[in-house]
């Protein structure tokens, strides 16, 4: 896998929604990002949109929450946590998914495809 | 299989020989050194069920209902079972039994279980085709069918049976009269007092008595079918007679065997429950035990666990039974203990009796005023299990014994604690589990209430003995120092009524500043919905308001409810169920354009499946303009109010049950709570709404309404309990307003009214005093809250689709018009469902793409 980072303009700033998800289809590919709000700082976060037990792309649609210190997803479908900055599935260890890079440029969300 | 094989025949499918096979399987689940090969012969075209409880065959329970096992069961068990199959023929040398058809069983064991019959009175004409017994669900079959040619019924016996045969008739229509030899009603367990009382109660309610009457024949009548000529030349005319004059022991078998037989009837038997012949055994009614026969359940039941035990070589024996009762006949509340009548030599009694209130207490003690002997309780039980817990273990009575059936003057409640019974108490008489036994549960690891149940069977029988289980667990529970955990997650460390109050009190209108005062963290999947909830109860804010969405779970956030796949539901509120031609088309065609699955569910209305989140806004926004609102199938709220079709085409209903259920869906629509709420509105006694398996249940009545509440279908079905009789509309809205309210200030997060209730300090009393006589003083202050709730409705689809931002929600990309190619739905009995995990492999591995797949299935 390339290390360049490719970052791509995805949608306006203004089409996500603070403390929850939206999704993008990225070459085919669906990816869910997040806009956190915490305190006074603001964090973007994008994982796969795809429910690996669930098996249906739904993370988009899952509710924020938090476990210690990690911010959560929180699967709709049968409530599975994943972490947003690891991919890691928190209850099953056998999963993960796939964890993309985010960022705000001016007015425009990107993300980070491997080229 | 062991070596050891017993063959052991049971002669009788009634309640005990039921209870015998139970107990003598149960044996052979531990105990694998002897196997026992168990044969149960039935004289009835059924096997065992309940008749404790048979009246209420006839407001609905069916024969299933009653059903005290299954042939699955049975034949699970291991037991081999025979229907119809009465027993004609006892070999004891051959140790076989012959049936009807001729069948032998050959039998190491034999448990007769015969039970009893209907004793009818040896009086001239008694045969005729109307004149009727009260026993078998045959009977009653009998009894539905004359009772529908007939205009009047008599129930000929005032004693325990007799009076609730009369309430069946009485229940189903006739005008009934009740005639009694001796002078009083229900001679055996109550006094002269009390029998007098009850009197007048049952008079009340229409049913006629007649006592003191001894009926010499009866002919054909002139305004009815029959005529009861009585021995002192007064007469009766009726359509029906039914006869319940007591019962006797079914041992017409045993005399022809001459196994010892008492003078009066019954087989005789010792504490082993064994009878004359070393290899048969007698229990229940037919058994006849120091020249008494038992005619109650609980007595049985240890007569089977007797004869069980000593097959298996156990040492449990029959030792007699106390035959107190409690019991409510046509509801009116009848308890009966120990020496009701005053008969111990030296016996001294107390009488407290309130007329204005129809209330009859009478204690009867011994001669020092020490112990208890027995009581009378007509019109209120309330003290019965007070009462006989002193009774049965001989504990002590207080300086002043009248105290115990006095009214409690100031709050201090007469009731006995938990720690004043000693372990040997029987707290469950039907399946004899006595306090030491509760407590060995706890040891043995049970740690609440259904634990306790369901490995004790405790309060599993006639229920008679559930407030006084709780007690006790509930006491060794605080012995235990279990201390009950109420946070409601990581995040915050209260209970789902503790933010309540934080978020009412506090006035605190988002998550963010609830989290920043009271708790820390991100939140999650329990308690932002929870407060989301709570929020939407105190101020009743749109839920996709932002500040809101972020604590919806999905199906709140997306107003359906999602779908295995990731698709939702669409489920428009039908009100009462009642819809018109033109909606039931628009439906039709709405789920044609976007390719619904439909089917229509249990709480009357009709669920549309397979939408995906993009297909929501146009969807709703189609049902919408045709009249329809959101049935808030996605929330935690009023889900239906399910109706019976009521007085205005039904023969039998006696009110407008549509039209009740309608206004009161209307009202209680979009009221957020801890858990989703069901109502049911019945439009007669016949329940054919199934009210009370709902939260809110209402049953019309010839005067009203009668208001049942916490009940539940589900997982743990619960009947609601009674909570007030032929309210009012107003008076009905009033009470249902408060208890709502009520639960929904007050309950945990995710607990059902059932629950809630049952977890209530005081339960269904608590519950009235604080809804009925506003003994909190909230009442007015619980009705206003949920006036602005009814006053600030909205449909939240109608808000959604109106306003751009929030459709904006119901996309499926950000950045993108199309639609999740992963979903696949294939057809099955002409409509859609989600594909299987094979079928998309199969799908996939056939190389078309999904794109393509979809076309040729969809199309």
């Amino acid at each position: 896998m390339s290390t360049v980072k490719n970052w791509t303009d995805i949608c306006n700033l203004g089409d996500l929604v603070d403390n929850s998800g939206v999704c993008a289809l990225v070459n085919g590919e669906q990816v869910a990002i997040f806009k956190i709000k915490q305190r006074d700082e603001t964090y973007y976060y994008a994982i796969s949109n795809w429910d690996p037990i669930g098996k249906a792309n739904v993370l988009y649609r899952g509710l924020i929450g938090s476990v210690a210190d990690k911010t959560v997803v929180i699967s709709p479908l049968f409530k599975q946590r994943y972490c947003l900055a690891s991919g890691e599935c928190l209850d099953d260890e056998q999963r993960q998914v796939n964890v993309f890079g985010v960022r705000v440029e001016g007015n425009k969300v990107q993300l980070a495809l491997a080229s | 299989m062991s070596a050891n094989t017993v063959n052991i025949v049971v002669v009788g499918n009634g309640m005990v020989g039921h209870h015998f096979v139970e107990q003598i399987t149960n044996h052979g689940k531990t105990d694998d050194s002897v196997h026992y090969n168990v044969t149960v012969l039935s004289a009835e075209p059924r096997l065992a069920y309940d008749r404790v409880h048979l009246s209420e065959y006839f407001s609905g329970k069916t024969a299933d209902d009653l059903a005290l096992t299954t042939p699955e069961q049975y034949s699970a068990l291991g037991v081999d079972f025979h229907l119809d199959a009465a027993v004609v023929d006892i070999d004891k040398q051959a140790k076989s039994v012959k049936t009807k058809s001729g069948q032998t069983f050959a039998y190491d064991k034999l448990i007769m279980a015969t039970g009893s019959y209907p004793f009818v009175p040896p009086i001239e004409g008694n045969d005729q085709p109307h004149c009727l017994v009260y026993r078998t669900i045959e009977d009653l079959e009998d009894i539905s069918a004359s009772s529908k040619v007939s205009k009047t019924g008599v129930v000929v016996g005032g004693g325990l049976l007799g009076l609730e045969a009369a309430n069946a008739l009485r229940e189903a229509g006739l005008e009934t009269h009740v005639v009694e030899f001796a002078p009083q009603l229900m001679a055996v367990q109550v006094d002269t007092g009390g029998g007098r009382l009850l009197r007048d109660k049952i008079e009340s309610l229409g049913v006629q008595v007649h006592t003191q009457k001894a009926t010499q024949r009866i002919e054909a009548g002139e305004t009815s079918r029959y005529r009861m000529c009585f021995a002192d030349g007064d007469f009766l005319e009726t359509d029906m007679i039914l006869f319940s004059a007591g019962i006797r022991p079914q041992d017409t078998l045993a005399r022809q065997y001459d196994l010892n037989i008492g003078e009066r009837g019954g087989i005789i038997v010792n504490n082993h429950c064994l009878t004359s012949d070393p290899d048969i055994y007698a229990i229940g009614e037919c058994a006849l035990w120091n020249n008494f026969i038992f005619g109650l359940v609980a007595p049985g039941y240890t007569m089977a666990r007797a004869a069980a035990s000593h097959i298996t070589g156990g040492d449990v024996e029959f030792l007699g039974a106390d035959m107190s009762t409690k019991l409510k006949l046509m509801g009116v509340e009848v308890g009966s203990i120990g020496d009701a009548h005053a008969r111990i030599p030296g016996a001294q009694t107390y009488i407290y009796e309130n007329q204005p209130d129809g209330v009859y207490k009478k204690i009867v003690v011994n001669r020092e005023q020490s112990v208890l002997l027995g009581a009378v309780l007509v019109g209120d039980t309330s003290d019965y299990d007070t009462l006989l817990q002193y009774a049965l273990n001989g504990i002590d009575l207080p300086e002043h014994p009248e105290s115990l059936i006095l009214p409690a003057s100031g709050d201090a409640p007469a009731g006995l604690g938990a720690d004043a019974l000693p372990d040997t108490a029987t707290i469950c008489s039907c399946h004899n589990v006595s306090k030491g036994d509760i407590i060995a549960a706890f040891d043995g690891g049970a740690c609440d209430l259904s634990a306790v149940k369901s490995c004790t069977k405790a309060s599993t029988g006639c229920g008679g003995c559930s407030a006084l289980l709780k007690t006790v667990v509930d006491s060794e529970l605080g012995k235990r120092g279990v201390e009950v955990k109420k946070d409601i997650c990581e995040h915050f460390a209260y209970s789902r009524q503790e933010l309540y109050h934080m978020v009412k009190v506090g006035k605190i209108k988002s998550f963010d500043a609830l989290v920043e005062k009271h708790g820390h963290g991100l939140g999650c999947e329990i308690c932002k919905p929870a407060v989301g909830s709570i929020m939407a109860s105190v101020w009743n804010d749109f839920v996709l308001e932002k500040p809101h969405v972020a604590l919806q779970d999905t199906n709140d956030t997306y107003l359906g409810n999602m779908q295995k796949n990731g698709t939702y539901s669409v489920v428009p509120r039908i009100a009462g169920g009642e819809i018109t031609p033109d909606k039931l088309i628009v439906l039709g065609q709405v789920a044609k354009k976007y390719n619904l699955y439909t089917k229509v569910t249990g709480g009357q209305r009709i669920d549309l499946f397979g939408a995906r989140v993009e297909q929501l806004p146009p969807i709703w926004e189609a049902l919408i303009a045709a009249g329809f609102e959101t049935g808030h199938a996605y929330a935690k709220s009023l889900r239906t109010v399910k109706s019976c079709v009521g007085s205005t085409w039904c023969r039998y209903g006696v009110q407008d049950s549509v039209g009740q259920a309608i206004d009161l869906e209307n009202r209680y629509k979009g009221l957020r709570a801890p858990h989703k709420i069901k109502f049911g509105v019945s439009g007669c006694t016949r329940e054919c709404a199934e009210a009370q398996s709902k939260d809110i249940g209402i049953i019309a009545t010839e005067n009203g309404w009668n208001l049942y509440v916490c009940g539940n279908g589900g997982m743990k079905p619960r009947h609601g309990d009674l909570f007030a009789t032929d309210l009012d509309d107003a008076t009905l809205v009033k009470y249902i307003d408060r208890v709502l309210m009520f639960y929904v200030a007050t309950a945990d997060r995710l607990q059902r009214t059932s629950v809630w209730m049952d977890n209530l300090e005081g339960g269904l009393a608590y519950l009235q005093d604080v809804v009925i006589n506003d003994s909190l003083g909230l009442g007015e202050e619980l009705e206003r809250q949920m006036q602005h709730i009814a006053d600030t409705y909205q449909c939240e689809w109608k808000t959604a689709i109106e306003s751009e931002e929030s459709r904006k929600r119901f996309r499926q990309f950000v950045n993108s018009d199309e639609s999740d190619k992963q979903i696949v739905f294939v057809q099955e009995r002409e409509q859609i469902r989600p594909a299987t995990e094979s079928e998309l492999d199969e799908l996939k591995r056939s190389a078309k793409s999904a794109e393509q797949i979809i076309d040729v299935e969809l199309v």
